[in-house]
């Protein structure tokens, strides 16, 4: 991390945000204090036992994907309404981040089903697939981003298909609650988080930890990107 | 180790090993950046 110190991207008011060596040595405080109590604290859950401890990280990990997502989004509606293109280079970070933290939900899913239904993967799970199709979608930005030559066109290209994106994710999230038919657990429903007090604190703790997680690797990655224009800029009026 | 012990294991090292190869590979990348940008401008000055 002592490489990066020098590269982070410093915010335009220079103030209220922290540093991302920061961020990152708070996240693993935090996700390390999750996972012990996660494993050594929390009671066993009564239908699976054991293996619902996957929980902890699975779930904070879809929600920390759907946020990134929705950073992303957001960012790139500030490039459409401004036209600035340093949005452009922070909304395709966000989206990277967001994919990334998509696989490790797929993964650690994957692992949780076959422990708990027998099989890695089934599809007649409105939810996996829908969680599989914001994945995928999120791919193709990558491939739509360097399907075109790079400028003020591929940056408006990239932006608008980020904003769509994010309409899939209030659809997953409804599609389950209205399928009639489905053994993935809804755990938030309309009444509240359906777990105990402990259960729910060791999740918002793990949830904090991802976030912080993912906040640190978004600086660090876009301190990246940054220091890569940098290098092209410099070889271009060479 | 039961069978759910081994799987939640599991389900937390694939988490560490991808964090872990995702800051490996963003070392690597920002540390080449680094040099290349450090050439140019000597380079430049020279």
């Amino acid at each position: 991390m002592g490489a990066y110190s020098a590269l982070l991207p410093r915010p335009a008011s220079g103030v209220g945000v922290p540093p991302a060596a920061l961020l990152a040595t708070a996240a693993a405080g935090t996700l390390l204090a999750a996972t012990a109590l996660a494993l050594y604290w929390v009671p066993a859950d009564a239908d699976q036992g054991f293996s619902q401890r996957i929980f902890y990280l699975h779930v904070p990990n879809a929600l920390t994907a759907y946020a990134c997502f929705a950073f992303g989004a957001w960012k790139a509606v500030r490039l459409l309404a401004t036209g600035d293109e340093r949005y452009d280079l922070e909304c395709h970070t966000a989206v990277h981040v967001g994919v990334i933290y998509a696989v490790l939900t797929l993964a650690t899913g994957s692992i949780w089903a076959r422990v708990s239904w027998g099989v890695w993967w089934t599809w007649s799970e409105n939810q996996l697939v829908l969680f599989l199709v914001v994945f995928l979608f999120y791919c193709a930005y990558f491939m739509l981003r360097y399907s075109v030559a790079p400028g003020p066109q591929r940056a408006r290209l990239s932006a608008v298909y980020a904003v769509f994106g994010i309409v899939l994710i209030p659809v997953g999230f409804l599609a389950i609650r209205l399928s009639a038919n489905f053994i993935h657990p809804v755990v938030f429903t309309a009444h509240g988080p359906q777990m105990a007090g402990s259960m729910f604190l060791v999740f918002c703790l793990s949830f904090a930890g991802l976030g912080g997680l993912a906040a640190a690797l978004y600086r660090v990655e876009l301190a990246g990107r940054r220091l890569d224009r940098r290098v092209r800029d410099l070889r271009s009026v060479r | 180790m039961t069978t759910a012990e081994t799987y939640v294991t599991a389900a937390y090292l694939v988490f560490l090993g991808v964090v872990l190869l995702y800051v490996v590979i963003n070392s690597a990348k920002v540390a080449r950046l680094e040099a290349a940008v450090t050439r140019l401008e000597r380079e430049d000055a020279e």
